[in-house]
């Protein structure tokens, strides 16, 4: 662990943040008061941040229907978001687009997806722009970050997308997100490479890196050698896998008939990254319980007012319907 | 001006906006071409020609010769532009829209509503569209009703080498992502193309190709041609026709229609898409409902059949809307 205490400090806010408003959209959403489809990111908080946490605002990502934690990471304002998912004028989209598609380009967030694997081209096409721009003073090369989940490596347009980023040399990243359930069946069934991700990116010429998604350190630890690989102008894209977990459904409402008995209580228990995270920093007596848990609720009273603010803020009328198309003629 | 091919007015102003703005690239399938070969870069310039000499001025990284690969051309096209510059994308042919569709219709078309304004996605997706080469079922496709049809696109279908290069120089100095549909057919087509590097032409401004009091035809792309022809062949007979060239399905320019209508009272459209929610439907739809009153005939819709495109010489030209059934239709609706 090579992270002083003020970064641990962030990483760790970051992932409780994450994990706090997806507790609370998950109570919130069985009130009927939020609509539409929602899909939760909790469980996977370590790999968001262990990956943004490298990131700078020219570096951009490309994120999935399971977004909320991408966008955490990657900078999008708390209040912004909730106030999106409740349909507010004052969303970060104006009510246009929900949970599936919030976006902020100007914290190089590209938007989540609501296409299982439509994310890929995009961020390649970002990619192809960070080379064009090429290196900063420090002869690094911003780069573009495709987070695909087990479901999203088995998209025809995953593929062509790591061909092309190989081809072209663009510096792109296929951060590939296993927990195992693709909507509602198991990787074992459904990723015919043996549940082997990371494999495919190999086929296709990347260097790849498998990891712990659960340990925050390993996927931070991980992403510090594939950022310094695919930041060296000239070498090209990478993949990187990360085994983590999904404590909620596909969806919000999904009943889940599909988990083993006691499944989710397991990997609550044995698998959850943020009591990983504590231990780690605890046993190493890097934080103090004290600290962690002032970040804990400070988590929760954000959520807490993002929460009251998005009930009190103004909805979109009929009128925006029409706005925002044909801006330039 | 200069007399040109509509393919290399195309070029050219690809090649002058590329010069004056270092944000626009392009990217499509052999637009280099022999990249990997004994032969080396630029063997090809695009089964088109459309970007030869591109690569040559402007280096790989602003010159994209990409794999087989659509929806990853349409997705980065999308990517590119949403990461600040100005994409011109080639699908080598339109019918191959139906292996990337998503890349378009959910992505690019979409993000800057979805996104509630915040983003702009200035990508041009060029699609050589249309039959005439007798490419058969998969590769000779109009393809404007399905685009016309989605919301956040424009929509282009330049029918003159002077229109290709207004249109096209428009279309990559706009913010919205465009569909420009250049007709497969055209490609060798001369004309005078003005010299002027900033010579843009506005969406959704229709251009009077012919004048006339006695019956409208509205056309699009190569139908741009033929109503031409068949207003002059009418001509003789004394019957005068407004034939107007759309320029820009979407957005489009109602007005021009509406006005030509409530003088001549007669209506034909054609349309090379088969005959179901097609522009010619559209349109149609459109002066039912608010030139009701001036009509003294029944619509005219000159369409293709609802059948793929046929390959053989006989059944392509069938299936192709002609002059001589334009003139048909102008007539008929003359003689109601």
């Amino acid at each position: 662990m090579q992270l002083n205490r003020e970064a641990l400090t962030r990483a760790y806010r970051q992932m409780k943040l994450i994990r706090e408003f997806e507790e609370r959209l998950h109570e919130e959403i069985q009130t009927g008061e939020i609509a539409g489809f929602t899909h939760l990111y909790c469980g996977q908080e370590a790999v968001a941040v262990g990956v943004c946490e490298h990131l700078s605002e020219r570096d951009k990502i490309v994120s999935t229907h399971r977004g909320h934690g991408h966008c955490l990471a990657k900078g999008c304002d708390v209040e912004g978001m909730m106030k999106e998912i409740w349909g507010s004028q004052e969303g970060l989209c104006n009510g246009k687009g929900g949970s599936m598609h919030i976006a902020d380009i100007d914290k190089g967030m590209l938007g989540a997806n609501g296409i299982v694997g439509a994310g890929a081209p995009i961020a390649v096409g970002a990619a192809l722009s960070n080379k064009i721009d090429g290196p900063d003073e420090n002869g690094r090369l911003a780069v573009s970050i495709a987070f695909s989940g087990d479901g999203a490596c088995n998209q025809g347009t995953t593929f062509e997308a790591m061909n092309l980023a190989v081809v072209t040399k663009a510096p792109a990243i296929f951060v590939f997100e296993n927990n195992h359930y693709s909507e509602h069946t198991g990787d074992a069934y459904a990723v015919g490479t043996s549940n082997d991700i990371a494999s495919r990116a190999e086929a296709f010429g990347m260097k790849v890196w498998r990891a712990s998604g659960v340990d925050f350190f390993s996927v931070y630890d991980c992403m510090r050698e594939v950022l310094e690989f695919v930041r060296t102008p000239g070498n090209g894209p990478a993949a990187v896998e990360f085994d983590t977990e999904r404590f909620f459904g596909h969806f919000e409402g999904d009943p889940q008939r599909y988990r083993g008995k006691g499944e989710l209580d397991r990997l609550r228990a044995e698998r959850d990254c943020i009591k990983i995270f504590r231990a780690s920093v605890t046993g190493a007596k890097l934080l103090e319980d004290a600290d962690l848990d002032a970040i804990d609720a400070n988590a929760l009273a954000a959520i807490e007012k993002a929460v009251e603010e998005s009930r009190k803020a103004p909805r979109p009328t009929a009128e925006n319907v029409l706005e925002n198309v044909y801006i330039s003629y | 001006m200069a007399k040109l091919m509509y393919r290399d007015a195309i070029r050219n102003t690809i090649f002058q906006e590329m010069q004056r703005d270092e944000r626009v690239v392009v990217l499509g399938e052999d637009v280099v071409g022999g990249m990997g070969t004994a032969g080396g870069p630029e063997a090809i310039g695009g089964i088109w020609s459309t970007s030869v000499g591109l690569y040559e001025a402007f280096g790989p990284d602003r010159v994209i010769d990409t794999p087989i690969s659509e929806s990853a051309i349409m997705g980065a096209a999308g990517g590119l532009a949403l990461a600040g510059k100005r994409p011109v994308a080639e699908i080598m042919f339109a019918d191959f829209l139906g292996v990337c569709m998503d890349q378009l219709w959910n992505q690019i078309a979409k993000f800057r509503y979805m996104f509630g304004g915040k983003s702009i996605c200035p990508a041009v997706i060029r699609m050589p569209a249309g039959a005439g080469y007798n490419a058969a079922a998969q590769h000779s496709q109009m393809i404007s009703q399905f685009v016309t049809n989605m919301p956040g696109l424009k929509v282009v279908m330049p029918a003159t080498p002077a229109d290709a290069c207004g249109l096209l120089r428009q279309a990559i100095r706009d913010d919205d992502p465009v569909v420009f549909l250049e007709h497969k057919f055209l490609y060798a087509m001369s004309g005078e193309v003005p010299d002027d590097p900033d010579y843009c032409i506005p969406f959704g401004h229709a251009r009077l190709a012919r004048a006339g009091e006695d019956v409208t035809i509205v056309a699009s792309g190569m139908m741009v041609g033929y109503a031409e022809t068949a207003a002059d062949d009418l001509a003789h007979d004394g019957i005068g026709c407004d034939v107007i060239d759309l320029r820009t399905t979407s957005p489009l320019d109602e007005e021009a229609i509406l006005d030509s209508v409530e003088v001549t009272g007669r209506l034909v459209i054609v349309d090379e898409a088969p005959p179901r929610c097609n522009l010619a439907t559209d349109i149609a739809a459109l002066v039912a409902g608010k030139a009701f009153a001036s009509l003294k005939a029944p619509v005219e819709m000159v369409t293709a059949p609802h059948t793929p495109v046929p390959f053989a010489r006989e059944l392509e030209g069938a299936y192709l809307p002609s002059p001589v059934k334009v003139a048909a239709a102008v007539r008929k609706t003359l003689a109601y």
